[in-house]
């Protein structure tokens, strides 16, 4: 048994895995641009992580929605400002709600998915089939699923967004008899630019990350099928981290040009 | 080649070593394959066998000493150099490593995508495919995945992989681990064939006496990370070194 480790050991660590990374996404920048293109895998990876969350984002969309507007109608009653729901539910869910519990949900589904799915290739000996038959891995497998993840989670956060003001405004529809008409004229007349560009730049980053940190993880795997467990499960740990990060930077970056 | 003769060999070892941390897996290990040769490489459980092979394709990076494979020290190619010199080289994996999400044909045709038309090699993808099949015995299961074959068509297919190519040196690392005394019979006659058909030069890493004393025409034993003893099966077995001896005493 090995001794337990430091905190200087567990700094030595965090600080080489950060530079571990961050070679990982340079190299992923350098593999990105360079032919040849795996085109169709990129495209079968587009359709898999698009098609197997859909239904898991409209779900939570909607749920979303429902819950945050019977959880905000009491308070905005209250006050007597029950026409300003649409405006408000509408901006909290397109500026911030709606990309972060998106992206969330997508990292326990897609990212959990890559580390597990790599890990397993790497134990089995796959990855190093793949290297010795002359083909590069880390393009046909890397680089496709980080491209897949940061084209598909904005679209898939689009779809989320708009499902959750659909349940926002059926409940206003049947507790405020508020017409879907109306609810959405709020809606739009409230939201800008302002609110969609940013949302939707950091929702590229977030499906980045999610790639990233789901393939870094499993491509690095150790330790037979436990370490496929631990790439799965930090891959959603560190992942879900990063988020918030990322969320943080946006939002303080938001602050200053909009 | 017209020059290529007994005495050059295709793929040669000197003076190899790889550590991990304090423990030395392999200490000066020597070796070298000739065209046409099966050699066996055996050694106990954790000898450092699998590390000497993944070291031959560059899969780990040793820490000194030279990896000559047709006149190219690998240690010293970039990585487009190594990619094209490792299509010369079939590589068997012990647990068979197929891609287990695509289909038997997808797991052939992989090496190809990239390599068909610089190989110049003759027909097209599928019948490339079906005619590494049929060396292995399994045209039928062109479309099958993976995960509905048994153990010992895996191993087939894995070959089949191996073989896609058409490679003049097939590196096998325990190509009959984990199957039974038949179907392990099988593949080692299956080994037979291929280098007949193929005309390759095969190292095999094995603890399995019976697939050395069928396939090898030469042998090293690999002991505390060097060649400890070498010569054809007849004579290991009539050696009297008892660290000789434990390997054949079963």
């Amino acid at each position: 048994m090995g001794r337990d480790k430091t905190i200087i050991d567990n700094t030595k660590d965090f600080f080489a895995e950060v530079g571990d990374m961050s070679y990982f996404t340079l190299r992923f920048f350098r593999e990105v641009f360079k032919p040849p293109f795996e085109f169709k895998e990129l495209m079968r990876q587009c359709f898999n992580m698009g098609n197997r969350s859909l239904l898991l984002v409209v779900v939570t969309g909607f749920i979303l929605g429902l819950v945050f507007t019977l959880q905000s109608r009491p308070t905005l009653t209250e006050f007597g400002a029950e026409s300003w729901m649409p405006s408000m539910v509408g901006i909290s869910i397109v500026r911030e709600i709606g990309p972060v519990i998106i992206a969330l949900i997508c990292a326990g589904r897609i990212g959990s998915g890559i580390g597990a799915e790599l890990g397993s290739m790497r134990v089995t000996e796959q990855i190093d089939a793949m290297e010795v038959s002359g083909t590069n891995p880390f393009k046909y497998l890397v680089v496709t699923r980080i491209a897949a993840t940061t084209l598909m989670l904005p679209l898939l956060i689009v779809i989320g967004d708009t499902v959750a003001l659909l349940g926002s405004a059926l409940i206003e529809n049947l507790k405020g008899e508020v017409s879907y008409l109306l609810y959405f004229n709020q809606v739009f007349d409230a939201i800008s630019y302002a609110d969609i560009i940013p949302a939707t730049i950091k929702s590229f980053f977030f499906g980045f990350a999610i790639g990233l940190v789901g393939c870094y993880k499993g491509y690095y795997c150790s330790k037979g099928t436990v370490g496929v467990g631990e790439a799965s499960n930090s891959a959603v740990v560190y992942t879900s981290m990063l988020l918030f990060v990322i969320d943080f930077i946006a939002v303080f970056i938001t602050d200053i040009f909009f | 080649m017209e020059s290529e003769n007994k005495t050059a060999p295709v793929l040669e070892l000197k003076d190899l070593r790889k550590s991990f941390g304090e423990n030395h897996v392999l200490d000066g290990f020597n070796l070298k394959l000739f065209k046409g040769e099966n050699l066996v490489v055996m050694g106990k459980s954790g000898s450092g066998k699998s590390v000497m092979i993944k070291c031959l394709v560059g899969l780990i990076e040793a820490d000194s000493g030279s990896i000559r494979i047709k006149d190219h020290d690998i240690t010293k190619l970039g990585q487009k150099e190594l990619d094209i010199l490792r299509t010369e080289i079939g590589f068997l994996f012990q647990g068979s490593a197929l891609y287990d999400s695509m289909t038997v044909r997808e797991n052939l045709e992989f090496p190809l995508r990239r390599h068909k038309k610089k190989l110049e090699l003759k027909g097209n993808t599928e019948s490339l495919v079906l005619e590494a099949l049929n060396n292995v015995g399994l045209a039928n299961s062109i479309d099958l995945m993976p995960a509905e074959l048994s153990g010992g068509m895996q191993r087939r297919v894995a070959l089949a992989r191996a073989l896609i190519l058409k490679p003049k040196i097939i590196l096998y690392d325990e190509p009959t681990t984990g199957l039974d005394p038949i179907t392990s019979k099988e593949i080692i006659q299956l080994m037979r064939t291929i280098q007949d058909t193929y005309s390759t030069s095969s190292l095999i890493i094995t603890h399995d006496v019976d697939c050395a004393r069928v396939i090898s025409n030469r042998m090293i034993l690999l002991v505390d990370g060097v060649n400890y003893a070498e010569g054809t099966y007849q004579e290991l077995i009539a050696s009297q070194d008892p660290k000789v001896q434990a390997f054949f005493k079963n």
